[in-house]
């Protein structure tokens, strides 16, 4: 078995984010990343960053992604990468299970922070599973990853910032966005963005949401139906969209797996997406030396992954006994950084969820 | 109402806008709501935009120090920030891009409303692509000035 | 269908790789994932759920769902979503076709 000191599981925002900090304090890491390509969801965000300059704001996504790589090349002597390797168990002994190339094989950790993200939620309607329909993730994946647009007219489930940020990048790779149909009766994401796909000419359809899809063997049309205040369909008010992509996007949920595979304490919040591990201020579970951060501890943006990332980074190095020089500056920082991010009317539902999961604010 | 449509009212629009018709380039800031970001406030050379330690806190802008340099409108995220003046008869506006194809300069395109209407037309004036605006097009056009609170963006005539 | 133009991305022709899947001979470029490179050539139908065998298309693009578990090269339940295209490939979707109706 192969034995390392810190392990990362994720290279997103958060993972990358953690390894930085944890370099920086002198420990030796291991990044583990089930895709061919670090940077996670960043490396598709062509849209410029809201928060401060500390989350590198005004800057896009895919260059947060090649900063956040770049930052880590300094440390190449004690960092070891492994792409295109998913972690498929992990259990109480620090022991994680590998599967890369089409081989298994174990490395045992001295403590592991777990950054594995979110996967996006499906919403239940009739036909939902034709070929055609896709989460709005991976459209943009397809899209700005790999040049491939979805479809040639496509409508969009969901206003969060998700739905409205895909919905304009599909605008920009050349793809005709019918409508964006939002269930509830506010828009959900920011209103800039919002705003920026009404000026484009898109419809926005609030309290409506989609009740069947029709097609042979792939999607041809939508039929979309009005919801009363108690979510229910209103009969009558269904009409029919024609459209080759239908994108769902009803949320994120955290891809918890490995921490409930280890038996870490878990709880239900619905305000954060799902199952997320409980957690100390210093983002360690109740497993000793086993960190969280990103979206796999409640869904938030990637701003708020990144410093999370550097939080567990720089715990995970004190715990390892390489406490960082700037050690208690840092954390102040950090800690403040993310409660600015979070204090706003946008991070009602997110400081809910925390309360509701126990911490402290 | 903008919370359900996106698209805020005349009344909105106006409290974004000096008071008196500006004379002078002015950035408008359409923020109508509080979200964690504050790249307008740390990108303005002349220290005329506000949000403070709170970053969530709606910008405010004191028109007196705005020279409409620009620096914000392509700083903004959310791409909610224009420049307008009105000179003589025409309204001057310069507004973030980021569609294709590009305008040519001279060329005709359509004046849109923030309902995504066409309203008017729109001569293209100049268009900016630079390292600072990293791959967001700065375009200066000119619509009739009656559409000084109307217009939000061009789009391309077929 | 490739996007040529993109006002923030640029997307260089990449080298062609030749690939089969279920024995077609199609066409990707590097950097493609298999997933992606098989949505180029307009295929939709990647696997067929268990139990109803209803068609299955690109979902996740991100190795969750196993919406498009194939074949690969002899391997079975390669999510092809985050596996990268290689020269001459032998990609082959799971179950027989089927068709669904209403």
């Amino acid at each position: 078995m192969v034995k390392r000191d810190l392990i990362i599981v994720g290279a997103g925002p958060a993972g990358l984010s953690a390894a930085k900090v944890a370099l920086e304090a002198g420990l030796t890491v291991t990044i583990i990343e089930r895709a061919a390509i670090l940077g996670g969801q960043l490396t598709k965000q062509t849209h410029k960053f809201f928060g401060s300059k500390e989350e590198y704001a005004k800057t896009r996504g895919i260059d947060i992604a090649s900063i956040l790589i770049d930052e880590l090349k300094n440390y190449e002597k004690r960092l070891e990468i492994l792409k295109e390797a998913t972690v498929v168990g992990m259990y109480k002994d620090y022991v994680l299970t590998i599967y890369q190339g089409n081989e298994y094989f174990k490395y045992q950790a001295k403590a592991i922070i777990i950054a594995t993200g979110a996967s996006e939620k499906v919403l239940a309607f009739e036909n939902n599973d034709l070929p055609g329909i896709y989460g709005a993730g991976a459209v943009q994946t397809l899209m700005n990853l790999y040049g491939i647009v979805p479809g040639n007219e496509v409508v969009m489930v969901g206003s969060g910032n998700i739905g409205l940020i895909v919905s304009y990048q599909l605008i920009q790779a050349g793809v005709k966005v019918k409508a964006l149909l939002e269930a509830a009766s506010n828009i959900g994401g920011y209103l800039v963005h919002a705003a920026k796909l009404v000026r484009l000419g898109v419809p926005i359809y609030t309290k409506t949401s989609v009740k069947k899809a029709f097609g042979d063997k792939q999607l041809e049309k939508i039929e979309t139906v009005k919801l009363d205040e108690n979510w229910q369909y209103i009969e009558g008010t269904e009409e029919i969209i024609n459209c080759d992509a239908l994108c769902i996007s009803v949320g994120l949920t955290p891809l918890h797996q490995l921490l409930s595979m280890a038996e870490v304490d878990m709880i239900y919040i619905s305000e954060l997406g799902g199952l997320i591990p409980k957690k100390t201020p210093d983002y360690e579970t109740s497993m000793p030396r086993v960190y969280a951060c990103g979206d796999v501890t409640g869904i938030e943006e990637a701003s708020s992954a990144m410093v999370e990332g550097k939080i567990a980074g720089l715990m995970a190095a004190r715990d390892l006994g390489h406490r960082h020089k700037k050690f208690n500056e840092l954390e102040k920082q950090f800690k403040d950084q993310l409660q600015n991010l979070r204090q706003g009317p946008s991070g009602v539902k997110i400081r809910l969820g925390l309360q509701k999961a126990g911490e402290e604010l | 109402m903008i919370k359900n449509t996106g698209i805020p009212s005349l009344e909105q629009i106006k409290s974004k806008f000096p008071d008196e018709v500006p004379v002078k380039p002015k950035a408008i800031i359409e923020c109508y709501q509080e979200i964690p970001c504050n790249p307008c406030a740390t990108s303005c050379p002349f220290d005329a935009i506000t949000i403070g330690k709170d970053i969530n806190q709606i910008p405010r802008i004191d028109f007196d120090k705005c020279t409409g340099c620009g620096s914000c409108v392509y700083s903004c995220p959310g791409l909610a920030i224009i420049i307008a003046n009105v000179k003589n008869e025409e309204a001057v506006f310069r507004i973030p891009y980021e569609q294709l194809p590009l305008p040519e300069v001279g060329s005709i395109w359509h004046g849109v409303n923030r309902n995504g209407e066409v309203i008017c037309k729109a001569l293209i004036k100049s268009v900016l692509k630079n390292k600072n605006t990293d791959r967001t097009c700065i375009i200066t056009v000119i619509v009739p000035k009656q559409f000084l609170y109307e217009f939000i963006t061009i789009r391309c005539p077929e | 269908m490739r996007i040529e133009k993109h006002p923030i991305l640029s997307f260089e022709k990449k080298n062609k790789l030749h690939f089969t899947f279920n024995g077609r001979d199609l066409v990707g470029y590097e950097g493609d994932t298999i997933a992606a490179a098989l949505h180029d050539n307009d295929i939709m139908h990647y696997s067929n759920s268990l139990i109803k065998k209803r068609p299955r298309g690109f979902y996740c693009a991100i190795g969750n769902c196993g919406s498009c578990n194939m074949t690969v090269d002899g391997v079975l339940n390669v999510k092809t979503c985050i596996t990268p295209l290689k020269d001459r490939m032998v990609v082959e979707s799971e179950l027989d076709e089927v068709t669904i109706h209403g």
